[in-house]
């Protein structure tokens, strides 16, 4: 019955990091076993105390904003509290950054390897924003 | 006898009014009913589908002037 959605991250604009969450977030309270790798121009948001807004790409991302959209960090979070997602920072993007744990936001675990996450994601549905 | 409960989600986008859901369906008790209130059609149809899905029990859903009225019951 659970099945495995693993969703690569990578791309910093509005419209990919909401959609992105979304489907962590709606996946992960629907018994799916998810698991999140953050990386390249996406990790930065994910930063402590990161408050630059990620840039919309057309008409719709400027329209989730003004329309109040659930914010992706607030529906990442929930798909951690409320269905026990994994987000993990890509351990490459951590070092290129130069991002120690204590850099990042409280709910991401441990920096994670592509070789781990490609392993893990070798069975079940694979998402990439 | 059963508790009722409303969640309030008008305004709000999906998946914000399933995730209110979910976070009032945790700290219910089994056999407890929710009313969650929302102003997002895509949320009025989307809620009974994960309700479904993860079989909990979809007593209804009503409109009235605009809001959607989706009762739930805990099941597990």
């Amino acid at each position: 019955m659970s099945n495995r959605i693993s969703v690569m991250v990578i791309s910093g604009t509005i419209e990919r990091l909401q959609m992105a969450a979304m489907v962590a977030s709606v996946g992960a309270v629907s018994g799916n076993e998810v698991t999140v790798f953050l990386s390249m121009n996406a990790l930065p948001f994910f930063r402590k105390g990161a408050n630059t807004p990620a840039p919309a790409e057309g008409e719709m991302g400027k329209l989730l904003v003004a329309k109040k959209a659930p914010p992706f960090m607030q529906l990442f979070e929930s798909a951690v509290e409320l269905g026990d997602a994994k987000i993990f920072p890509c351990s490459m993007a951590m070092d290129v950054f130069g991002y120690e744990q204590k850099d990042v936001v409280p709910f991401l675990g441990e920096p994670l390897g592509l070789t781990k996450f490609l392993d893990d994601a070798s069975e079940g549905q694979i998402w990439s924003f | 006898m059963a508790n009722r409960r409303l969640v309030d989600a008008r305004g709000s986008f999906c998946p914000g009014p399933l995730m209110e859901l979910i976070a009032a369906m945790k700290m219910a008790e089994v056999g407890d009913e929710i009313e969650i209130l929302s102003t997002d059609k895509g949320s009025a149809t989307d809620i009974p589908e994960w309700i479904h899905k993860v079989k909990h029990e979809h007593m209804g859903t009503q409109e009235k002037e605009g809001v959607w009225h989706v009762l739930v019951k805990k099941t597990h």
